[in-house]
Formats: structure tokens, C-alpha cells, sequence
């Protein structure tokens, strides 16, 4: 089975002796409230989804994340994995405390305090984003984090309930099933939509070269006018038993958000796929794009820096219906004129289920569009 | 300002012109960037492997029951 990222799947989820101490003695803490989408974050370090990190970037780690795209052992990263604190908090706090981070739910993880370091926001979303642009939604968070950043290692106390808990794999069980299934090569498929007949081919096409297929969507904050997250897993569902060999496909969710870094989120994607166990990542069209702030093929252009990446991306172009044809095609097979053709796209079906329509036979299979007619408002607010 | 170490490593010299005359219109600008992807390439693909993930027999068990209770495996 592929190597964990940077050769050690982490794991930092405390004992239950240990958890029961904490939270008899958590007024003891300083203690810092964080998001729901942090607390997230966090989940992920403990459970290995960003392995080899341990915990938030201290800064020669951020700052050789942000220059060279790889940590100071060399190993690549290219999201840095950060947590922001307000001003008050930073002048109290020193190195070397141990401090709890609460959510929304309650405590969350308990922070061996490294550093706490100012960031420069501007250098940040130029390297991560590529842009210093406002309208950019990772430029426009990172305007609104504070202006500290602190950094060290974190335990778990406790991961809180998800709706969707029930579809979630941690590293180590995705890892586990494959191995039971006797699965080697695993291509993963990342989606933040319902399937259209374009995203079925492609991972039909990719299956034909390995074992088995991860379908793994992003479940997660998201913008106004997105599927919502019950939608995009009922109609996966409703895919998979329709037209899926069970013995060759699964679903399990990734938790995190979209930070529409493009290409170098696209490589991030790849490491946390890699550490499900995936041997494979498909990439498609301006993968992790937003807007036109990144060239349709730039996140297939970075895979060349990385050649010790070890999972393999696999490229996809567009697809489309040919008329022609009378099938799912992609621009490397098939000869026929543009106007042959019905092209896929989200944003299409989107516009197409908002209008009250139903999407064609040829761009989404009928199971489908029947789970997304279910719901009054498929939609995010 | 953090700076990436780097070191000075020697090979031959018409090893080093075979690579500068293949790497011509490549897209790599120099002999030094052309050498860090080849042995970036060579190190990952010899350490394939060397790190699996080992499960306790305990482990093993809780993980394969969640399987099961979630269908994944009978």
C-alpha cells in the first residue's frame, strides 16, 4: 500500500483516561474558542488527513511552505495549515503552554504552544492563491483572520458528531478497507456535486486502470448557490447502486473546506487522498478554481514540480455527449465538430435545475435528477 | 525571511554537459533544478513502501467491526 505522506500516518487522538483528566481539569487551561471549521481542521491533523503535520505550522515551516511549496525536510505541502489568534490572546501567551481550543461544540484539542508569530497576509495569498485580488474567497478570509498566528502540536480530545459521520473513513479505516478488499491501486474522485453522466465516465475510465475507485466528496462550509451536502451523497447513492460494481467503488467523505487555491490546492488534494490509501487522484478542468483566477489547466501544469509525490494524478480535459458518437466522450477521442455535442458542467446543471428544468437523459442519469427534484430547495442560502 | 539550505555536489563534467544539452527547451532552467527532480523522483520511488501502516490486533478488529456496521464490509 502507498506510504503515508512523508512516510508517517499521524495519529493524535488522546485516551479516554487522558480525555476524562482534561475536562475534569480544563479550567486550569487558557483557552481559546474557535470555529466549527477549525475545529475541523484539527480533526484532520489528528486523524492523519494532513499527515506528516502534527499540529499548525510553526514559521520556518509556513514560511518554506510558502516559498518553496514543500517543508523544511523537503517533503511537498503547499496549503499552509494555520490557526489565527487575536492580539489579546497573543500577549498572554507564552511558548511551551499547553492551552485548549474550544468549538462550538465544546473542547476540542489541547495546543503545546511553539510559537506565536505575526504573518505577512499579503506575502501569504500572493504564494497560496496567487493573487492579492479581495474578490478571491481565500484572499478575503485571509484579509479577515487576526494578525497572529499561533503554532504547535495538538492532541484530539474529542471529535465532534458530523451529520455525515456515517460516510466519514478516517486514514487508518479507508487504509484497512482497502486492504480487505484487496485493492492496490485506489483512484480517488473528488466532488462538490451531484453526478453528471461527464463525471461518471470519468471514473469509470479511471477504474478500467485500477483496482478500485474512492468516491470522496468534500462535505463542508460552502458558498451560496452550492448543492447542498445531503444532496450531492443521496445522488451518489443513488449512482453507485444503479450503475456501480459494488465490489470496485465506495464513498466515504473528506471534511474540510474549499479554499479554491487552484493548483497548489489541487496538490494538497492529492496528499490527503494519498493518505486515505489512494494511489490515484483524478484532476479535472480548473480543479479548486474559482472565478477565472487560474488558467483551465494550471492545476495539471504543478504536478510537474512534484515528481516525489508518489500518488499519480490523472488528467481529464472536457467532456461532453457527442450526438455523433451517441456517448460520453472527451476531446482526446472523439473527431466531432462543437456543435455535436451536449457539454457537461456544473455550473449548467445548476442553471438548469434552478430554472425548474430537468437535465437531459444525456447529462444526468434519471436516479439522479430524481433525488435532486426531492428537495424543494436543493441548494445552499 | 527563511532561507531553503542548499549544498554544492560534483559530477562529471560531461555527465554535467550531456544534461544541460538534454535539458534545453525542457522547462527546467538550470542543470541544478534538472538534477533536485531526478533524485526527488529516484528517492520517492525507492522508499515506496518502506512505511506501512500497522494495525494492532485490537486495532485491527474495532476498525473492521465499524466497516461491517457501515456496509462497507461483510
Amino acid at each position: 500500500m502507498i506510504n503515508p505522506h512523508g512516510g508517517e500516518l499521524i495519529e493524535r487522538e488522546m485516551s479516554a483516561e487522558k480525555r476524562e483528566k482534561i475536562i475534569n481539569e480544563i479550567t486550569d487551561f487558557y483557552r481559546i474558542i474557535i470555529n466549527a471549521e477549525q475545529a475541523q481542521e484539527i480533526e484532520n491533523i489528528a486523524q492523519g488527513v494532513f499527515s506528516p503535520l502534527k499540529g499548525f505550522l510553526p514559521e520556518n515551516e509556513y514560511e518554506s511552505v510558502l516559498e518553496h511549496s514543500r517543508l523544511t525536510n523537503d517533503v511537498p505541502w503547499t496549503i499552509p495549515i494555520l490557526l489565527g489568534i487575536s492580539d489579546d490572546d497573543a500577549k498572554v501567551m507564552n511558548p511551551t503552554d499547553s492551552i485548549v481550543l474550544v468549538g462550538p461544540d465544546g473542547p476540542v484539542a489541547v495546543l503545546d504552544v511553539e510559537e506565536i508569530f505575526k504573518f505577512d497576509k499579503k506575502k501569504h495569498v500572493k504564494s497560496v492563491f496567487g493573487t492579492t485580488d479581495s474578490r478571491h474567497p481565500g484572499v478575503k478570509r485571509t484579509e479577515e483572520m487576526y494578525d497572529f498566528l499561533i503554532s504547535g502540536e495538538i492532541e484530539l480530545i474529542q471529535a465532534n458528531p458530523h451529520p455525515f459521520d456515517r460516510y466519514y473513513l478516517k486514514p487508518k479505516e479507508s487504509r484497512l478497507l482497502f486492504k480487505e478488499r484487496g485493492w492496490n491501486k485506489i483512484v480517488a474522485f473528488q466532488t462538490r456535486n451531484p453526478p453528471h453522466v461527464g463525471h461518471e465516465y470519468v471514473q469509470k475510465a479511471a477504474l478500467t486502470i485500477v483496482d478500485g475507485l474512492l468516491i470522496n466528496p468534500i462535505i463542508g462550509k460552502k458558498k451560496a448557490g452550492d448543492f447542498k451536502d445531503e444532496v450531492i451523497l443521496e445522488s451518489y447513492n443513488a449512482l453507485i447502486e444503479n450503475y456501480y460494481p459494488k465490489q470496485h467503488a465506495v464513498m466515504s467523505i473528506l471534511k474540510t473546506e474549499m479554499r479554491y487555491g487552484g493548483p497548489k490546492e489541487a496538490i494538497h488534494h492529492s496528499i490527503m487522498r494519498k493518505n486515505f490509501g489512494c494511489t490515484h487522484f483524478i484532476v479535472g478542468r480548473d480543479h479548486a478554481g474559482v472565478g477565472d483566477f487560474y488558467g483551465p489547466y494550471d492545476a495539471h501544469d504543478i504536478f510537474k514540480d512534484f515528481p516525489d509525490l508518489e500518488i499519480e494524478p490523472i488528467f481529464f480535459k472536457s467532456f461532453s455527449h457527442c450526438k455523433t458518437c451517441g456517448g460520453p466522450v472527451n476531446d482526446k477521442i472523439c473527431p466531432h465538430p462543437p456543435e455535436n455535442h451536449i457539454f457537461f458542467k456544473g455550473t449548467m446543471v445548476r442553471e438548469i435545475v434552478n430554472e425548474g428544468k430537468i437535465p437531459p437523459k444525456e447529462m444526468m442519469r434519471p436516479e439522479v435528477v430524481e433525488v435532486i427534484k426531492s428537495y424543494e430547495d436543493p441548494f445552499v442560502k | 525571511m527563511q532561507d531553503k539550505k542548499y549544498t554544492t555536489i560534483s559530477i562529471p563534467t560531461p555527465l554535467a554537459n550531456k544534461i544541460k544539452k538534454r535539458i534545453e527547451g525542457t522547462g527546467f532552467n538550470s542543470l541544478s533544478s534538472y538534477v533536485t527532480y531526478i533524485l526527488r523522483q529516484v528517492i520517492s520511488s525507492i522508499e515506496q513502501d518502506e512505511h506501512n501502516v500497522e494495525f494492532s490486533k485490537e486495532d485491527e478488529e474495532k476498525i473492521k467491526n465499524r466497516l461491517r456496521n457501515l456496509g462497507y464490509i461483510d
